[in-house]
Parts: structure tokens; C-alpha cells; sequence
């Protein structure tokens, strides 16, 4: 510990430590604008001088270290004139047009202008001009207002991993820019806008819509993915303007994906459901609330009566709270029913009896952070868990190894140890190899539920780098994503991934996949040995379904069949946000209300319990869900309905709801009796889930669909045997063929891909007409003439 | 125009470039003047590095490239028993206005310098070598390379040299022109790849250097001196100059003298000899001031310099700083705020961006004397300049703010009546041959250069 003095205050820090965090432990304010706690110090905007006793000069007190003995004044006469003369310099070429800048009212050189700017400049001569860029659908810049703090370069370099922004140039006439025609299209750009500390880099969704102090700030937690992202949601006159992160170092740090950040322009889509609709003779009518409750009280009564309970289904998306799914599940099973289910893109549910409790990260998502090696099993990382890829990343340049077993060499921008790329059907066989290659080096006794599937694995260089990596390491992990979890093999996966963290003596768990997937595991919203699966009512189709935020051409595992069973039933009762294609399978859509207008629970992929509150009203006649579901209950004449409140939903549960969901968080999976399909022929489809494609509001996002990645996902990416074999080049038509469905895609090729293989992307309206998201495909390619028909 | 003195003759105390006829640069002309007899001996003999440095610390030998820090100190502070690579810097990259020397060791005197390096390797262990060399002098960086490759060929450079238990390999990298590479830092940054941009001291490249590993750079002139130290002994080399200011130091005369060139003359050296060395006065005017140490320095006064010694510690008593040896003699015609505009020009031009009073306040200085110089001053201006220069100096991760800053200072404290009559009669005191501030007279004067 080193002992110094601040403005006569003592303070002690670790060695290393630097005078602007001595200043920050005791609370003193040093003002600067480069400096941030989670970037590399830069020292460039001189901002935070300070006079420190026998020194020369005044020092930086972001890079200088402090030292034993030192006598600080970080306000005296001496600091605050060097301090000024830093703030004359910074204003003399800045446009100070804070009337006009989206920056005013939170912008730190205003802020500091107040305390250490003139009132006027001696600064007579010509200001300086300089070009706006394009950096993409999401940032909008100013770049005359840019002070040169390099925080945007620094957070590019360090934290998403991808330098897209550096500064040109030489003194005054440097210039911050992307690479030359280039845009920011990395999956966290947007906290390139929160560490601007001018307007030189502001939100171009949020642009001109409201000013800062007009915004009210609400706590919430964001839904579009496992981590459950704090942020402050900023409203004004009952619409939300924009999405800021909330700092919580043990989840999101200070950062927030883009996806977080900017999905919401999906809430105030004019594709919004705000009365409720009801099919009568092919024609949708709205109706009152009443109306449409009593029809669908009536019709599952009726169903009930004629086809029993058990042809009733109900089909929810993970990323409905946590107090909607315990209702739909309660509702469903005072039906009679057993038949619900969340996971919506799970294909194989073998194991389900066998696994403990609900699917987690198992560990805490801090704790990836300080893992020595992972192994991380079909993820795509940055697109599934930006701010998970960060953490590795970060973990990376501390020697953490990072293993991969996937079906693609996508590009992590985290340097990767080992990395096995196979197609889907051998992602199995891949672990297996990894299982014997571990056993063979720690020597132990394998387990009896996998050992039948080791027999006959044979070890590659890679599985047995991989094994080596793992065998190593002190604190080591398996993860397994979310295309492991999507894997029609998916419960080998789970056995196999469970086998190796065994043997190595590591942590085992999922990534996850949407804001409540394990809350709907926790509480019980899957179908256990009575009912179906959300693949069992498809297979089987039902008479009735009700589907709670579902759109079940995008959500589901096998679009095409969903739509089949759907348009076969007679009762589809969606409960929805958006319209959507709701008319093409629906009876009645009952519209309720997204996160921000409910109160609500998601419980992460640590299993962490975060509540949150609506942040405006309701839009239109729209509802939310959790009361919806309570007036059905009661029409229904279902016992159990009478909650006055979300609160009430949550003590019903269970008192305490995070010691009961620590409870349940469990990956063990015990005596199943796994088996893997053989590798088949033929070209096999990847069918991920494209980063803005994963959920209702974010494919309502229109800023979000002019990226970079929404646009790629679009297209059919083949590897290169692929191409060859079929003669396709880049660009070309490709008619795609599954099952007896067909589209055509343009095509891109990827040496990336695992061989033989195909990436046509689920949750997309251009694919909803296919099968499986996994499995084989036929290609042909289209000539110029009829692809112009 | 007086005649331009013969290129070669540096003066009669020369041992770095003595005895060039801007031929004989090869390898065996270096041998035949007694080169590498220094390395062979070290070599031969076994001298324990620590001696090396323990000679080069006698010698007084200070750092040529401008700051004078004691050489063999600085070689001491690199980590002996470091693990990994440690690296060796040569800073050829001279662009300081008014300094040309290095140029003239790199092109008539190659091997000196690979000599010096080499023996400045072996003293501090260190295996790879760079010499930076300033990117608008490519005939003087070929010249290097070929060089190079003769001092490989004879075994100088590469494995095991002279037989001995010692490996360096030394490479040439040519920069782009940028001022900014000539600091230390920026030119590590440049050696990396990077844009050249200053890092923040400390850490120093003592223990994070090139690559991040100890490194140590000195000017192209320090290392020529060391085959001369270990040669003749640092005692020898000592008693050419003056206690603390050893040896002889290259001088780049260059303004309104008769014989403009590199001069090497014996530290402590007065001025007034100096200058008649380089021809004395052009068309014999009157000097009116000198800038004593490259662009950067403050710009002293005719009158007190000629009763200044050229040493590094003689010049700081007059109020500037020896430099890197530039000396800029300007007559009774020069037009000091001209001067003054012409200098801030040139650093607010090569100001690298990085910090803001260096990025902001160089083009600040140099728009408030463009204005005095074209009739558009205020009384208030000079008062400003020496304010902006104050918050410039010492407030930047380099030493750049600081070269902006103090010619600027100096300028206006030690000519601020020609400063005066420029704002009160916007036009120019001095006489023919100054500089008007009419556009019509400006452009004629341009045609004239």
C-alpha cells in the first residue's frame, strides 16, 4: 500500500495505483475527459492536471502513479490555472452549438466548461471545420465537436476487439475516422456514443427526438438475451426515447450490446397489436377486450369438451416474464393440460426426465472472468452473448485459453487456443473425440452414460489439444450455446459437454438463450413426462393453442410444421405484442403489452433474479400479459386467479424467489440414456439465429435492420467444397430446398464454414418457409434469366 | 552570394568525421582510418561490458540528439539479467529545422556509427539494433543498407562476431518525414507500425521500450563517438571538451553565414570562433540573433552570444539550450516576427495531435503571429503569445509543446519592440532584404527567393 495525500486528505492505495484513483477512493473530483476506469490511459486530453509537490510540472493524475509520501492539490491555484488553460485550448475549435447538439444537457464538456471554462474566449481567429462520417445506421457524428480523447479508438482496440475507429492525421488537422469507405459495425458500437464525452459521436436513432433533461430515467432490465443487461430506459409523454446501459459490474459491467441498446425503436413499431382481433368468416375484426376473452373462454371450454384437455397446447416465448409463464403454466394445467412448453427451438427433449433442474451458465457470470481455460461448444459468441464475448475476451488477454468446438471459424476477435470445426451431425462425435482425449490424459473412469458413445471416437490433433488445454488449467468450463442447444443431438451434447468438465474438474453450463429461459425451466414451463414438447405439438398437432409472445414462423425450431399444426387447429389464441403474420394462423390476438409497459421478472443465465417495473402506460388497448391471463383463469371459472398484482404473482411462486430459484438452477443430467445420430449425407443446413433476428422487438427495430449483420444474415453462406462442387460463385441466386419447401437466397461464400456445409439462417421471414433449422439441404443454382422472372 | 565552403572540411578538431572526402565511406576506408580497432579490441581482450560503460561514463559523453542526458548513465539504467529481447535504437530521424549533421555520418561515415552500436549492444547485452532514419533522406538510407551489408559480410554484424560469444544483428528502417518520430517514444511507435504519437513517461524504454522490452535509443552523433571513446579511453575524449561537456560536438551552421555546413569543433568552443570557422557574417551585416541549439531552442541575441562558449553548459547560462547542435545565425535583416511565423508554422504542422494544449495552442500561436506579420496585430497579442506559451510548455506527454512554446517566448521577450512596430505600423521594421507586409511586395519578395 502506498500513503499519499490529496488536497490534505490522506489516503492509502495499492501499489500501482494512480493519483486520479487515490482521488476517486476518497471521493475527490479530478475533472478529464480521456480518462476512463475501463479503457487504457491515454493522458491525451490533459484535463486532469494536478500539482504534486516537487514536481516540476503539473502531472496527469490518470497516469501518474502515486507514490509514497506524495502531496497532492488537485484545486490549487497552480492545478486549477493549468486546468483552465486546458479547457481554453479544448473550447477554441469546438463549435459550442450546445442548442443544437444532442449532447447538451449530459455532455461532460459542458459540464466542465461551467467550472473551468471562461465566459468568453480570447480566441479571435477562424474555428475549425470538420466532415461529418458515415458510420452506419447507429452513430451519427459531429466530428467539429470531437476533442480527440480517443476513447472510441481505445474502446474499439480494447474491449469489442475490432479497431473501426482510429484517428488520421497530424495536429490540428487529425481527425477521428473509420477505415477509408468503411462503417462501425461492430456488435457493441453503441457504447462508442456513452464514452464521447461531446456530441461529436451521438445516437443516430435517438437524433433530434427529445433533449435530455425532458427524459425521465427508469431502471429496467433488458430482454433480449440471457444476461439481462441493466439499463436506464428514458421516456418521455409515455413513449420510450432510448436505452442507456445501467453500470452493474457483476452483469453487464458499463457496457450494453447494440441489440440492447437499440431495440426498443421495436416498441414503438406501427406494427403493434393494440386491439384486440377476431377471425369471423376469414375477416379480422376488432373487438372489445370482453368480447374476445368470453370467445376464447368459450372455445377452450368447447374444445375441451369434444377433444379433451390434452389437445391443448400452449407455446410461450422465453422472453415473457417470469410472472406470465408462471400463469400460462398454471392456467394450462387447471385446464387439465400438461401440454406447454418455452423452449421453442429446443429439438430434442430425450433427456428431459434426466436432467435435474433448470439449464444455467453454472457459475456466476463475474467468475468467466477469472476462468484459465473454456471449452465453448456451438456458439457464435459475439452474435449470441456480445457482452459474455467480451468478458472472454477480456479473460483472453489475461492467458485464459479459449477452446471451440463449432461449425463455423467465425471470427471472435478473441484469440482463440484451439478451435475444432465440424459440421452440425458431427459435433457429437467432435466431443467424444475431446471426452477420450481427457480420459487418456487424466486416466479416470469414464461414465457409464457416455461411455457407449466414446466407443469408436477416434481423437483428432485438435480434441486432443482441446483435452490438453482443459487437463492444464486450475479453473476451467465447458459452455455450451445455443446452437448446442438447438442440436437435434442436443442431449449428447449436454452428456458429453457434462463428461468433459468432469473429468477436467471444471464448472459445466449453457449459455442460454433468452432472457427467461431459465425462468421457465425454473418454474416448470415445459411439459415434464405427461405432456408434449413444443416439438411434440407440432408433430402431434392439437386442437387448440394458445401462444403466449410466440411468432411461430420465426421462434420455432421447424417454421414450416409450426405453421402446418397451427393453420390445422381449431382455436389459435395469440397473445402478442406485434401483428405480425398473426392473421395467417390465428383465431384471436389478444394484444399485451412488452417489457416496458409490465412489470415483470427474467431470471439470467447466472440466475440472478432481477424484477423490474413498466416504464409507461400500455400502448393502446394493449395489456399485459400476466392479466390477460388472470381474467381467463376467472372466466373460466379456474381456481387460483386472483392476483391484484405482479407482486402477488411473484409471492406465489415463492416467497423468496432467489432462494428458490438457487434451488432449481441444475445441469445435472444423470442415466440418460444418450444416443447420436449417425453423420448424414449431403449438404446439412446451419440454421442459426441471426444477432437482430432473435426476438419480436428487435426484428421491429428498424436502425437494427440497416446493419451490417441483419443484412448478411439474409444470405445463404456456403463453404467452400460446397461452392465448388455446385459451381455457385459470390452473388449468385441460390434456390434452397428442404424437405418439399424452397427459397431463394443470394449466395456468399465462407471459407469459415465447416465443410459441407450451408448457413441459411433461422428466425427470418425469408426462411420461414423451410424445415429444421438443422439438417440436409439440396442447392441449385438459378440461372440469370429465371431468377429475373 | 559568398562561396560555399569546401563540403568536407569540418574544421581541424574533428575525430568523427575527420579525414572524408565523401567517397571513401566503405569498409575498408573506415578500417584504414583505424575503425573497428575499437570493437576488435573490446572483443579481443574480453572486456567486461561494465568496463564499457564505465569508460563511456568517463568520457562525459552527453546525449547529441538534443536533451545532453549523460550517455553512460542512460546505458546503465538497462536491465542487466532481463529475460527476452532488449533492443538498441538509433535516432537518425533528424528533421529539427536548422540541423543536418546526423545526415553527414549516416552518408560519408556509415561504419562509425555501426561501430558505436555494436559496442553499445555488447556493453548492455542487448542482441537486435535498429537505426531510424528520417524518411526524407533515401539516398542517404540506401547508402546505410549498403553498408550494412559490408559490415555483415566481414562479420561485424551477425552471429557470434569476431568469433567472440556475442550476436547483434543491425537493420536500417527508413520513417516517412514525420517530425513527431524523432521523439523517442513516437519513434518505437513508428518501429512497431503504429502511428507516431508519443507514449506517456513513465513508463520509460529503459524497462518498456520497443515491443515493450528494455530499450535504449541515443542520436545517431552519440553513437559515432563511441569508437573514438573506447579507442583513445574516455579521458581522452573528456580533455577535448570541458569537465561534464566531453568531446567534440557537430555543429549545423546554417542562416545568413558566409559557409554554411557541419562544423566539429571541441565542446566549449566559443561562438565567435565558430563563426568564422563557417566564413564569418554573409556580406558582413550585423548578426542579430541566433538560435543555438536546432528551431526548438530560445533564440538568444547577437550581441550575447558572441561572448558564449558552445557547451551545454555555458549555452543554458545564456538562456537557451545547446540542442541538437542547429545554429541558426540570422543578420540585421531578418525580420524577427517572419522568423518567429515561420517557426510556429512549422510546429503546428508537425504537432502530432495528441495532447490538446500541443494540438490546439501551436495553431493558436501561429494564426496570432500571422496576423502580426500581415499588419493585423493588437497590442493585446504579445501578451497572449507569451500567456499561450506558458500553458503550452509543460503541459504535453512530449517535448513538442515545449519546442513550440519556447522560440515563440523567446522570440517576443527578446525582440518584443520589433513585435510592437509590427502591430503599431503593420508593416515591418528592417530594412531591405525584410519582409513587407503588403501582398503585393509579399509576393514579389516570394518570386525573388
Amino acid at each position: 500500500m502506498v500513503n499519499l495525500e490529496i488536497d490534505g486528505k490522506a489516503v492509502s492505495v495499492e501499489s500501482g495505483a494512480t493519483v486520479m484513483e487515490a482521488a476517486n477512493k476518497i471521493g475527490t473530483f479530478i475533472p478529464h475527459f480521456c480518462y476512463h476506469k475501463k479503457l487504457s490511459i491515454a493522458a491525451n486530453c490533459r484535463m486532469c492536471l494536478v500539482q504534486v509537490e516537487k514536481a516540476p510540472k503539473p502531472l496527469p493524475a490518470c497516469a501518474t502513479p502515486a507514490t509514497e509520501g506524495m502531496k497532492v492539490q488537485t484545486s490549487s491555484e497552480y492545478a486549477k490555472t493549468a486546468q483552465q488553460g486546458v479547457m481554453e485550448f479544448l473550447l477554441i475549435n469546438h463549435p459550442l452549438d450546445c442548442p443544437i447538439c444532442d449532447q447538451g444537457g449530459e455532455c461532460q464538456l459542458q459540464d466542465l466548461a461551467v467550472g473551468y471554462g471562461g465566459s468568453a474566449s480570447r480566441y479571435q481567429e477562424a474555428k475549425r471545420v470538420v466532415v461529418n462520417k458515415n458510420l452506419g445506421p447507429l452513430i451519427s457524428t459531429d466530428m467539429t465537436r470531437c476533442i480527440h480523447c480517443t476513447r472510441c479508438v481505445r474502446f474499439g482496440q480494447e474491449i469489442a476487439g475490432v479497431m473501426e475507429l482510429g484517428q488520421a492525421g497530424r495536429g490540428e488537422h487529425s481527425e477521428i475516422l473509420a477505415f477509408v469507405g468503411q462503417t462501425v459495425d461492430s456488435e457493441l458500437s453503441g457504447n462508442m456514443i456513452d464514452l464521447c464525452p461531446v456530441g461529436a459521436l451521438t445516437s443516430k436513432p435517438f437524433r433530434y427526438t427529445a433533449r435530455s433533461w425532458e427524459l425521465s430515467r427508469r431502471k429496467s432490465v433488458a430482454p433480449h438475451d440471457s444476461l439481462g443487461s441493466n439499463i436506464v430506459v428514458q421516456v418521455k409523454q409515455d413513449r420510450v426515447m432510448r436505452v442507456l446501459p445501467l453500470e452493474n459490474e457483476a452483469i453487464n459491467e458499463c457496457w450494453l450490446s447494440d441489440k440492447d441498446r437499440f431495440a426498443y425503436e421495436g416498441l414503438n413499431s406501427d406494427d403493434r397489436l393494440t386491439r384486440p382481433m377476431i377471425k369471423q368468416g376469414g375477416q379480422w375484426v376488432a373487438v372489445e377486450w370482453q368480447q374476445a376473452l368470453e370467445f376464447v373462454a368459450h372455445g377452450l371450454k368447447d374444445i375441451k369438451a369434444s377433444h379433451g384437455a390434452e389437445s391443448i397446447a400452449a407455446l410461450a416465448s422465453p422472453h415473457q416474464t417470469l410472472e406470465e409463464l408462471f400463469l400460462l403454466n398454471k392456467f394450462i394445467r387447471c385446464l387439465g393440460s400438461n401440454n406447454i412448453d418455452a423452449r421453442l427451438r429446443q429439438a430434442d427433449t430425450s433427456a428431459d426426465g434426466n436432467v435435474a433442474g433448470a439449464r444455467w451458465l453454472g457459475m456466476k457470470v463475474a467468475e468467466l472472468s477469472g476462468l484459465q481455460s473454456v471449452l465453448v461448444v456451438g456458439s457464435s459468441l459475439r452474435k449470441e452473448q456480445p457482452l459474455i464475448a467480451n468478458r472472454l475476451r477480456q479473460a483472453a488477454k489475461k492467458g485464459l485459453q479459449l477452446n471451440i468446438v463449432h461449425v463455423a471459424d467465425d471470427e471472435l476477435l478473441i484469440k482463440v487456443a484451439n478451435i475444432a470445426v465440424v459440421a452440425p451431425s458431427a459435433l457429437p462425435a467432435t466431443l467424444a473425440a475431446v471426452v477420450k482425449a481427457l480420459a487418456e490424459l487424466k486416466g479416470g473412469k469414464l461414465d457409464n452414460a457416455v461411455a457407449d458413445l466414446i466407443n469408436g471416437a477416434t481423437t483428432s490433433a485438435e480434441a486432443t489439444a482441446i483435452a490438453k488445454s482443459l487437463a492444464d488449467k486450475q479453473k476451467t468450463a465447458v459452455l455450451l450455446g445455443n446452437l448446442a442447444r438447438h442440436h437435434p443431438n442436443s442431449a449428447a451434447l449436454h452428456a458429453l459437454g457434462q463428461e468433459i468438465a468432469r473429468l477436467s474438474g471444471g464448472a459445466f453450463g449453457f449459455l442460454g438463450e433468452a432472457a427467461n429461459s431459465v425462468g421457465a425451466e425454473a418454474i416448470g414451463a415445459t411439459p415434464g413426462s405427461e405432456g408434449l414438447c413444443a416439438q411434440g405439438m407440432v408433430s402431434k398437432p392439437r386442437k387448440a393453442y394458445l401462444l403466449l409472445g410466440v411468432e411461430p414462423a420465426l421462434d420455432c425450431y421447424n417454421a414450416h410444421a409450426t405453421i402446418a399444426a397451427l393453420k390445422s387447429a381449431e382455436l389459435v389464441v395469440s397473445l402478442a405484442t406485434f401483428k405480425g403474420d398473426v392473421a395467417d394462423y390465428a383465431t384471436v390476438a389478444l394484444p399485451i403489452a412488452p417489457f416496458t409497459e409490465t412489470a415483470g421478472t427474467f431470471i439470467n443465465t447466472e440466475g440472478t433474479v432481477q424484477s423490474f417495473n413498466g416504464v409507461v402506460k400500455p400502448l393502446g388497448e394493449a395489456r399485459p400479459a400476466w392479466k390477460v391471463l388472470r381474467v381467463l383463469g376467472n372466466l373460466l371459472e379456474l381456481p387460483g386467479f386472483e392476483q391484484e398484482s405482479v407482486d402477488a404473482i411473484r409471492k406465489e411462486i415463492a416467497p423468496d424467489l432467489q432462494a428458490f430459484v438457487n434451488l432449481k438452477l441444475n445441469n445435472t443430467m444423470s442415466n440418460a440414456a444418450v444416443t447420436m445420430d449417425k453423420p448424414r449425407g449431403g449438404i446439412e443446413r446451419i440454421g442459426e439465429v441471426p444477432i437482430y433476428a432473435a426476438d419480436a422487438l428487435v426484428r421491429r427495430a428498424s436502425s437494427l435492420q440497416k446493419t451490417v449483420d441483419a443484412k448478411n444474415a439474409k444470405r445463404i453462406f456456403l463453404a467452400s467444397d460446397v461452392a465448388a462442387e455446385q459451381g455457385i460463385v459470390d452473388g449468385a441466386d441460390v434456390r434452397v430446398t428442404q424437405g418439399n419447401a424452397s427459397v431463394v437466397m443470394q449466395a456468399k461464400l465462407d471459407a469459415r464454414l465447416a465443410a459441407g456445409c450451408v448457413r441459411v439462417a433461422a428466425a427470418l421471414p425469408e426462411t420461414s418457409a423451410l424445415g429444421p433449422m438443422f439438417g440436409t439441404v439440396t442447392l441449385e443454382k438459378i440461372a440469370m434469366a429465371a431468377a429475373a422472372e | 552570394m559568398a562561396a560555399i565552403a569546401k563540403p568536407l572540411d569540418y574544421g581541424p578538431d574533428a575525430i568523427i568525421l575527420k579525414g572524408l572526402d565523401g567517397n571513401n565511406w566503405r569498409l575498408k576506408d573506415y578500417e584504414s582510418r583505424g575503425g573497428y580497432q575499437a570493437l576488435k579490441k573490446i572483443l579481443r581482450d574480453n572486456v567486461k561490458p561494465e568496463e564499457v560503460i564505465a569508460e563511456v561514463k568517463k568520457s562525459a559523453l552527453r546525449g547529441r540528439g538534443g536533451a545532453g542526458f549523460p550517455t553512460g548513465l542512460k546505458w546503465s539504467f538497462m536491465p542487466r539479467s532481463f529475460p527476452g529481447a532488449k533492443y538498441l535504437v538509433c535516432n537518425s530521424d533528424e528533421g529539427e529545422p536548422g540541423t543536418f549533421k546526423d545526415r553527414d555520418i549516416i552518408r560519408y561515415n556509415p561504419h562509425i556509427l555501426i561501430e558505436g552500436m555494436i559496442i553499445a549492444a555488447y556493453a548492455m547485452g542487448i542482441a537486435v539494433g535498429y537505426n531510424y532514419i528520417h524518411g526524407e533522406i533515401w539516398a542517404d538510407y540506401d547508402r546505410f543498407e549498403e553498408a550494412l551489408e559490408e559490415a555483415r559480410a566481414a562479420g561485424f554484424l551477425g552471429e557470434k562476431i569476431l568469433g567472440a560469444e556475442f550476436s547483434f544483428q543491425l537493420h536500417a528502417f527508413h520513417g516517412y518525414g514525420a517530425y513527431i518520430c524523432g521523439e523517442e517514444t513516437a519513434l518505437l511507435e513508428s518501429i512497431e507500425g503504429k502511428k507516431g504519437q508519443p507514449r506517456f513517461k513513465p513508463p520509460f524504454p529503459a524497462s518498456f521500450g520497443l515491443y515493450g522490452k528494455p530499450t535504449t535509443i541515443n542520436n545517431t552523433e552519440t553513437f559515432a563517438a563511441v569508437p573514438y571513446i573506447m579507442r583513445e579511453g574516455g579521458d581522452a575524449f573528456l580533455s577535448l571538451g570541458k569537465p561534464n561537456n566531453g568531446g567534440t560536438k557537430l555543429f549545423s551552421m546554417s542562416g545568413n553565414v558566409a559557409r554554411p555546413g557541419n562544423y566539429e569543433v571541441r565542446l566549449g568552443t566559443p561562438f565567435a570562433k565558430l563563426l568564422e570557422m563557417a566564413g564569418g557574417m554573409r556580406n558582413g551585416k550585423k548578426i542579430k540573433g541566433v538560435i543555438p541549439g536546432g528551431s526548438s531552442m530560445p533564440v538568444i541575441r547577437g550581441d550575447v552570444m558572441m561572448s558564449t562558449d558552445m557547451d551545454y553548459d555555458s549555452i543554458a547560462k545564456a538562456g537557451s539550450m545547446l540542442g541538437s547542435g542547429a545554429v541558426i545565425v540570422m543578420d540585421e535583416d531578418t525580420c524577427m516576427v517572419r522568423a518567429a511565423e515561420r517557426l510556429a508554422y512549422f510546429y503546428y504542422e508537425e504537432s502530432c495531435g495528441q495532447c490538446t494544449p500541443c494540438r490546439e495552442g501551436t495553431g493558436w500561436l501561429y494564426r496570432v503571429i500571422h496576423r502580426i506579420e500581415h499588419g493585423l496585430g493588437r497590442q493585446e497579442d504579445l501578451d497572449l503569445l507569451l500567456n499561450l506559451a506558458d500553458q503550452i510548455q509543460g503541459r504535453t506527454i512530449c517535448a513538442l509543446g515545449d519546442a513550440a512554446a519556447m522560440p515563440v517566448r523567446a522570440f517576443v521577450k527578446n525582440y518584443r519592440e520589433e513585435f510592437e512596430y509590427h502591430i503599431s505600423h503593420k508593416h515591418c521594421m528592417v530594412g531591405p532584404g525584410g519582409y513587407s507586409t503588403s501582398p503585393a511586395i509579399e509576393s514579389l519578395a516570394m518570386a525573388a527567393e
